[in-house]
């Protein structure tokens, strides 16, 4: 794209006049490179496609060492359990497939297991989303104002001290055993993860862009929703990457200190009855939703973040 | 137009200091007139931009802006930053109608009027493009159609160019005149570039090493239209380079020798 933008320059340009006449010096190099013009722009189609495979055999490679890897890692597992580990303690791969199968095909100790995903997933979702919008509207408040900023900051502080995970007890003997109390812990935990992220990027806001906004004649609320607010998205957004394992993590453990429902109290009944299988299943019925969430989130970043270049490396990315 | 009448501005320091930036500053500049200001580095040539466009409130004296005194941001003034202010997550037709559309215009009219100028800055084509995918150059283009689409009765432009390569820079230069002329405009063109000053403006005027106040104020007898690249060749060019520089050249020393006091 920017190599047409250039050349649409250069043709936008002859226009003014001076500009014919840059145009007519740079003429005796240009008109020697002319006619080479259209093989070279064939070479240039077969090196992008020799590029294009080369690239493609790479990422089949990459796949194809980390299926290795995991074969490996299941297979020495399966072997171990099988001959010097006790397979009481450590499980082993075969036996939480079973159980996952099981869990899907026959219900669980609570129930559907479709009703236990969707519990915990409601609890993450309603915590992470009320969580995000308290941490960016409160984070993008301070961070415009200094007084009230100054003001909160040490409580701010200690409050982001407290172990917040404790608060999911706390939550239980006031909201009970429903949802309300594990939609708290997710809550304290998003809301903090974001807060900061929203302050942070609300006050490195580029002062150039404020004054120009100003100059073109926005008021203060304008300035907040035009300038400050599209500015911080990019550290928001990076926040909720990781906010919404924290959501996650809220709501299990919300529902492994006292719930009715959820893949928390799954996984603390397999802990009573020494199930060690359940735990790990439950574990990657919970990494699975992780990943999809996180799989949506990129999504919306690359919606929301359009206008930024793609960024160098990219498929270097983790 | 624009009146400054013993303007003083003065800022404290991190360290608590109090660090004057410009004292004493008297300029009026006429409607229609393009005044270049030239200075040593870092005197205080843009402080006295902010304290025209209302950014900084002086510290004494009276800034008039339409024969009103400044207080928040004059109507009918445009300002063009040094950096790029362009807003990096909207497109360039979306970034020239921003002033429109902070100033009440609904969002098709605003974009309307900004299809209007993308085209007059050469940028038609160019309406979906992110400020990313375009050069240094286009990047400015944007900057003024975005100022340009408010069409201000007082233009002030803080080194836009300066960030340019040289070719660039003239074609911008030649540019900026098309647009004025005409227009009405009072400009106040702040630049470290004496070159620059005395191709576009109709007077230069000098400041002092910092802290800045008004040494000389030149009249450019060039006459207009003006070719940015042809105009530096001619005689009548040169003499008011040397003039104004003799002027500048001791101040520029006076910065020279403090950096080097400081160094040592």
């Amino acid at each position: 794209m920017p190599r047409d933008a250039r050349a649409t320059e250069a043709a936008g340009t002859t226009g003014t006049g001076k500009m014919v006449e840059a145009a007519g010096t740079a003429g005796p190099g240009g008109a020697g490179g002319a006619p080479e013009e259209a093989p070279d722009g064939r070479d240039e189609q077969d090196a992008v496609a020799r590029l294009r495979s080369a690239g493609l055999r790479r990422g089949a490679g990459i796949n194809a060492v980390r299926m290795l890897m995991v074969a490996a890692w299941l297979g020495l597992w399966e072997l171990s359990a099988t001959h010097w580990i006790d397979p009481f303690y450590y499980s082993r791969p075969s036996k939480i497939w079973e159980r996952l199968v099981g869990w899907f095909t026959d219900g669980t100790s609570q129930g559907s297991i479709w009703e236990q995903i969707s519990y915990t997933l409601q609890e993450a979702v309603a915590g992470f989303a009320l969580g995000a919008a308290g941490g960016v509207l409160l984070g993008i408040v301070l961070g415009r104002s200094r007084f009230l900023s100054e003001v909160c900051a040490p409580f701010i502080k200690a409050a982001n001290a407290i172990p917040r995970i404790i608060l999911a007890s706390l939550f239980v003997i006031w909201f009970g055993l429903g949802m309300q109390s594990k939609i708290a812990t997710a809550f304290v935990l998003v809301f903090f993860a974001v807060f900061f992220n929203a302050f942070q990027g609300a006050r490195e806001v580029d002062r150039s862009l404020v004054d120009n906004a100003r100059i073109l004649g926005a008021g203060r609320l304008q300035v907040l929703t035009t300038i400050v607010v599209p500015s911080a998205t990019s550290w928001i957004l990076a926040s909720l990457h990781s906010a919404f394992g924290f959501a996650i993590i809220g709501a299990v453990v919300g529902e492994y200190s006292g719930a009715d429902k959820g893949l928390g109290l799954l996984i603390n009944h397999s802990q009573g009855t020494f199930d060690s299988a359940g735990i790990y299943a439950g574990m990657i019925i919970i990494t699975v939703l992780a990943l999809l969430a996180e799989w949506l989130l990129t999504l919306l970043e690359g919606r929301l973040l359009r206008w930024r270049p793609p960024a160098a490396g990219h498929d270097a990315q983790i | 137009m624009i009146e400054l009448s013993g303007a003083t501005k003065r800022f404290r320091s991190a360290r608590g200091a109090v660090h004057t930036a410009v004292r004493d500053l008297d300029l009026t500049v006429a409607a229609g007139e393009f005044v270049a200001v030239v200075g040593p580095t870092g005197c205080g040539k843009s402080t006295t931009l902010s304290l025209v466009s209302g950014l900084e409130p002086p510290s004494r004296g009276r800034v008039l802006v339409h024969g009103e005194p400044v207080a928040g941001i004059p109507g009918g003034v445009g300002y063009m930053f040094q950096h790029d202010a362009v807003l990096p997550w909207r497109t360039v037709l979306d970034n020239v109608a921003t002033g429109p559309r902070y100033r009440g215009a609904s969002k098709r009219e605003a974009r309307e009027r900004a299809r209007d100028w993308v085209a007059r800055v050469g940028l038609d084509g160019f309406e979906g493009y992110y400020p990313h995918q375009l050069s240094g150059g286009m990047r400015k283009r944007v900057a003024l159609a975005q100022t340009l689409v408010n069409e201000p009765t007082v233009l002030l432009m803080d080194e836009p160019f300066s960030a340019l390569d040289v070719q660039t820079r003239g074609l911008m230069q030649d540019e900026l005149l098309r647009l004025w002329s005409g227009s009405g405009a009072a400009v106040v063109f702040v630049t470290h570039d004496l070159e620059e000053a005395v191709v576009l403006a109709d007077r230069v005027v000098v400041m002092t090493a910092g802290p800045a106040t008004i040494k000389g104020s030149f009249p450019v007898p060039l006459d207009r239209p003006r070719d940015a690249e042809e105009v530096r060749l001619t005689a009548g060019f040169l003499d008011i380079y040397r003039e104004v520089w003799d002027s500048l050249r001791e101040e520029v020393q006076i910065t020279r020798q403090r950096g080097a006091g400081r160094a040592a």
